[in-house]
Formats: C-alpha cells, structure tokens, sequence
C-alpha cells in the first residue's frame, strides 16, 4: 500500500504497540539544551537511572546565554545555575557532542543539529523544545517534547505516542520577489490557523518547497508548531542530500553511498492518501506582517489592521479586540504605516546563513531609520558567525547600525538580558507574537528577515519589494 | 505522580482562546532548575499588576483585580474552564506544573494543544476534551451560578454537572491506566526493555550511520 512520508518514519521506529494503539517510538537523536533538561536528569538521578545511549544525545547551551559578548561568565546567576548544571551532568553522563557556552560551535539547538550533520534523515529527532520540528526539513520525525518526556527518552530512549493524522500541505507555483520560507510559513497559518494542524504531522510538498533551499525547508518545518502542528517534514531529495555531504556526523565512504541510497526513499509514495490537503497557490503568497498576539494574526503588507466586527465568532471578536488593545493598534491602520522601536534578526526560525545574506542584501548601503533604536543580528551559532564575518556581512550590518551579536536564541523569548521594555514595537524574524513572548508589554510582529531589514531601514514596516 | 480517580471541584472559567504557555507561565522562572513552585507565577502577566522576577516575595506583589483567578469567588478552584487551542506554543512543561501547583487538577476545554495535553497526563493533571455546546454550557452556569462546583469521575469517564446532567469524555485507555494508578511510564517502558535492546540490534546493523 502507498505510504505517506509521516507513515515511513513512523513505522520505522515502532518498538511496541498497546492495543490502544500507543506507541513505543525508538528515537535516534536528542538534543539537550539547558533550560528543559535540569529536572529530567534530576528524576533520573532520583530513580537511580541511567541514560540508555549517551551516543544519541547532542547538546548546547543556547535558551539563557548572553548575546553581547561582555562576559566570560553568565552574569546572572540563575542563568549561570542552568548552564553550569548541564555542564555537568554532561560531564557526568555524557554526549556524543556538547557545545557549550562559548565553544566556536555553541548556538542554538536547532541550528546546530543540521549544521553538523547530527539530524540525518529517516531520523527520530526530540528536543525539549518545540521548535525541534524544525528538524523535519530532513525528512526526519522530529518532535518537540516536555521535560518528563526528555527523562523518559533519556531512561528508555522511547517515545510513548499515538500516530498523528497526516496533513499535506502543497504548495505549487514559483514565489514572487521578495518572498520567503517564512512568508510561506505564515502565510499557512493564516490560512489554516494556528490549531489547524493540531493533532497531525505536516508534510510541505509542491515545486515551490522543492525550489527551497535547506534553509528556508528548515524555517517552514520550524514553524509547523505554530500551525499546531509537533511535527513538520519536506521529502529528501538532491537538495537534502547536496546539503549533508561532508557535515562533520554525516556519514563517509561506504556507508555514506548506503545511507544515502535509503534516503532517496524518504518520500511519500504515489498515490499515498493524506488524512487532510491543503492546496496553496505561491503566486498568491506575499511578503506577510503580523499584527496580533498569535501567529494566525497575520496580514499582507499591503493590508491593514482589521476590526473585532470582521470576525463573526464572539470568542475570535474578542480575541481580536483584546490584541489590538494589547498591540496598540488602532482598526484600518495600513500594515506600512506602524512605526517600530527595535528590529530582532535572529531565532531558530531565521539566524542561518541565508536568512542573514538576504537581510544584508535590503540593508546594504543604507542606514537603519532614526526611530529605531536597537536593531540587532544574531546568527544562529558560532558557525554560521563565522561564515557570515567571512562573507563581510557583519560590516554591511554594522555599516547600517546594527549590533552584531554571540549565538543564542536571544530575544526570540528574551530569557537573557535581550528584550523588549513595555509597550516597545519590534519588527522580529522569530517565531511567536504571543504577549509578553519578547518581554513583559512588547509588540511582536513576525516578519521575513527581508522585511525585518526593509522595516529597519524605513522605521516601519515597508515593503521590501520596493527597497531591493 | 499523584493519581487521579476522583474530583469534586471548585470551577473557574479562563474564558480566552489561544492561550499559549507563555502566558501560562513567562520566561523568566524558566530558569529553576526544580519542578515545583511554579503555582505563584502562574498566569503572572495577567495576574498581577507589576513584572515579576524569580525569587521574589509574589505574596507581596499588586494582584490585577480584573484576572479571573483573583476574584474571591474562585479562590480554592480545582477544575478550570478554557477555549481552543489552550497551551499552544512552547513545550516547557513548566506550564502544567504551575497549573498543577496552583491546586488545578482539570482543565476542560474543547481543543489542547498538543505538546501541552500530553505535558499534563504526566503530571497527574487531566485535561478533557468536551464538545462545543457543553464546554458552552458550563460557562454559562458558572458564570451565574456561585460556587459552581462539578463532579470528574475518571473511571467512567464522566463529568456530572450539579444539575445531574452527565458529559461522557473520551480519554486514551493507556493515559486513563497511568492516571488512575499514579505510574510512572518510565518503569512501564522499561518492563518493555528487551524488545528496545532487539530494535536497536537491528538498527544498528541497518543503518550504521546512525550510531558513530
């Protein structure tokens, strides 16, 4: 019988089966970071157990460190207490490999899987974090998952589930100028919503995911959880593999021609029956601008603000009128007339090397608006730091008045000193406009890296098809 | 973990949709390294006038008399009523130990987020899925019914409001044993431990690469 992408990898780990259907899932990799780790290796020590394979575990402090390169040691305290306690039990229990705190190939947890080649396809992949979806752009089953989930895969190195539904997402037809992955990611879940895909697996498939990079696979997968979706995957094709080849835990010779002969199989087969579809067209998709305090709050930047009476149901009205109030929006506004205070480049949605060259392609020779008064990029580690001060992007950044900053996730949730003060207006590349997300009283809109820059250079929210 | 077989419970009614986890509880007391002491800063942002930080004194802090919870009416509630979609976004588990140490020990709502309804059964923590127009009801008769109180029985899979009216859920037979008998799913798992070792055997022949 043809079978989904979803339903390869997920029979491919299935250890045991309740007559409930829950499921023991074997999972090949996780990755440990600091802040969701601490109690689960507690309740390990607790039960006197052990890690079942410290060689699936890959870790780094990336959620609480400082971004501004001031201090050798994490300057507050609590902050430090959590580095240092994955330091050791790291020390204690061991990893395949741990980049901590400062090592040239620290970052952010779900940039640095890929980037070394430790998230392979066919892979099970958790995180205590519920970006590890982004993962999925290898065609890996990769889950976010909560702390007593963490010290069970460390205990057992299994997964206790039931299989989600399948959703296909398709989207077909060339991208205009000026849109991205991230566009197409926030452009769904405006369309879908973000409970739309709550209780499924998303697969993106169409010509418009094939002509995407890793890169922009990675940011669409990573913000499947925001489409209530744990787990997003694009297919393997030459891109995935062209992407792997020489990665330090890739694999080599031999053993690289087996691997890779297995990966092409990664792939829904013909005919393979989805429990949803949703067809996009990618003609239709524009640069996109958050204007609520949820993902799905989300219009054209040519739109404007909606009103609460747009929307029929009561709850949704009320919702609206409670995140315009909490915004500082006033109904009818256009998009491209709210100014900004501060310009976030960075998370684990936009802080690989690409999202960084098309923002500095918009910034280039102009200057960051006078109205803002922070605008900062964070690369997503100390690897892609590097390739990016190689390729002289931090000069174009510094050039235009942005803070060139360390790796971390930074103000993506503002768990370290970076953040917004109350009532502060960011244009940010992250992942969630929640309330309070970047600080206690800050306005989140989500954006493109493009149109972050564009939004940096104009002092608000512009169209970046009109800049380059 | 605490089980659940029983609960004859205070109401509150969080009447929002989309109510993410950072909401639930914000980033700063992430930073604990403990599992307990979360039930002070839950819903901190909408809770109290001011911005906490871990490690203050929170009986101290100005409560907003707005937030739903703060009423007198709904003080020692055990059940909560919620919209769509609640727990979304992040997966720290933080937000159901802080839901938990409030003193909750029910959530009813029509949709949970994923990640958030799984967070919970691991903490003795029963979030139920009920159908529109009863969720509807419930709101409707605690908001005008004070001290609105109503009967969970796990075993049944019931809730029994005061009227006598009786809601049947569903809830996943594995989840629902783990539940009533307080276990612990990692001592399950590991009873399961040969036929982890055999997969990974095979796997390991299969597909090398994977454990270099």
């Amino acid at each position: 019988m043809a079978q989904t992408l979803y339903d390869k990898l997920w029979s491919g780990h299935v250890v045991h089966t309740e007559d409930d259907g829950t499921t023991l899932l074997y999972i090949d990799r996780h990755l440990v970071h600091e802040v969701t780790s601490p109690q689960a290796y507690e309740g390990l020590r607790l039960a006197g157990r052990k890690p079942w394979r410290t060689g699936s575990i890959v870790a780094t402090a990336d959620h609480n460190v400082p971004t501004d390169g001031s201090d050798l040691a994490v300057a507050d305290p609590t902050s430090r207490a959590q580095v240092e306690t994955l330091d050791d039990n790291i020390r204690t229990y061991g990893a395949l490999a741990y980049f901590p705190y400062r090592d040239k190939r620290q970052g952010i947890v779900h940039v640095i899987g890929p980037e070394n080649g430790v998230t392979l396809p066919g892979m099970t992949v958790v995180c205590g974090d519920s970006h590890t979806s982004t993962h999925g752009a290898f065609a890996c089953l990769a889950q976010g998952i909560g702390t007593s989930e963490v010290e069970h895969v460390l205990a057992t190195q299994c997964l206790l589930q039931k299989k989600s539904k399948s959703m296909l997402v398709r989207v077909e037809g060339d991208l205009g100028r000026g849109v991205s992955a991230k566009d197409i990611a926030l452009y769904v879940i405006g369309q879908i919503g973000t409970a739309g895909g709550t209780g499924f697996a998303i697969e993106f498939g169409g010509s418009a995911i094939r002509a995407l990079s890793m890169e922009g696979r990675m940011t669409l997968c990573n913000m499947a959880i925001e489409a209530g979706a744990r787990a997003g995957m694009v297919a393997v094709d030459q891109t995935t593999i062209d992407y792997l080849r020489g990665r330090p835990f890739a694999p080599r010779d031999e053993q690289w021609e087996r691997a890779v002969e297995y990966w092409r199989t990664l792939k829904s087969d013909d005919g393979a029956q989805h429990d949803r579809v949703v067809d996009i067209d990618a003609r239709r998709i524009t640069p996109q601008v958050t204007w609520g305090t949820s993902p799905e709050m989300v219009t054209d930047i040519r739109g404007q603000v909606p009103a609460p009476e747009d929307f029929a149901d009561p709850v949704q009205r009320e919702g609206v009128a409670r995140a315009l109030q909490y915004m500082g929006l006033t109904p009818r506004t256009p998009i491209d007339q709210i100014r900004i205070d501060k310009v976030f480049i960075g998370s684990c949605t936009n802080s690989r090397i690409e999202d960084l060259r098309a923002a500095a392609k918009v910034v280039q020779g102009r200057h960051i608006a006078e109205n803002v008064k922070l605008a900062m990029v964070v690369p997503g580690s100390g690897l892609v730091r590097a390739q990016a001060e190689a390729e002289g992007l931090d000069k174009v950044f510094k050039a235009a008045g942005f803070e060139w900053r360390e790796p971390g996730c930074s103000m993506c949730l503002g768990m370290n000193a970076d953040r917004l003060d109350p009532g502060e207006r960011c244009a940010s590349t992250s992942n969630r406009n929640f309330e309070g997300r970047q600080g206690a009283g800050g306005r989140t809109h989500l954006v493109s890296p493009q149109m972050a820059a564009a939004a940096a250079i104009a002092g608000r929210f512009a169209d970046v098809r009109d800049v380059v | 973990m605490n089980p659940f077989t029983t609960l004859d419970g205070l109401v509150a009614p969080l009447d929002r949709a989309n109510v993410d986890t950072d909401a639930i509880i914000p980033k700063q007391y992430l930073k604990s390294i403990k599992r307990s002491g979360f039930g002070p800063t839950l819903f901190d942002e909408w809770r109290y006038l001011d911005v906490g930080q871990p490690g203050q004194d929170h009986s101290k802090r100005p409560l907003n008399p707005d937030f739903v919870l703060n009423q007198p009416r709904f003080q020692g509630a055990s059940i909560l009523l919620v919209r769509e979609n609640f727990g979304c976004g992040s997966s720290r588990e933080h937000a159901p130990w802080a839901i938990e140490d409030f003193g909750f020990r029910a959530i009813l709502g029509t949709t949970f987020a994923d990640i958030f309804f799984n967070n919970c059964f691991k903490n003795g923590l029963l979030p139920i899925r009920l159908p529109q127009t009863e969720l509807e009801q419930l709101f409707l008769q605690c908001a005008g019914t004070p001290g609105y109180r109503l009967r969970i029985d796990l075993e049944s899979q019931t809730v029994i409001r005061p009227d006598g009216h009786v809601i049947r859920f569903d809830v996943e037979a594995f989840r629902k044993y783990c539940l009533l008998n307080g276990f612990d799913d990692i001592g399950l798992t590991l009873r399961q431990a040969d036929k982890i070792r055999e997969f990974e055997a095979r796997r390991r022949i299969e597909q090398p690469w994977l454990f270099a």
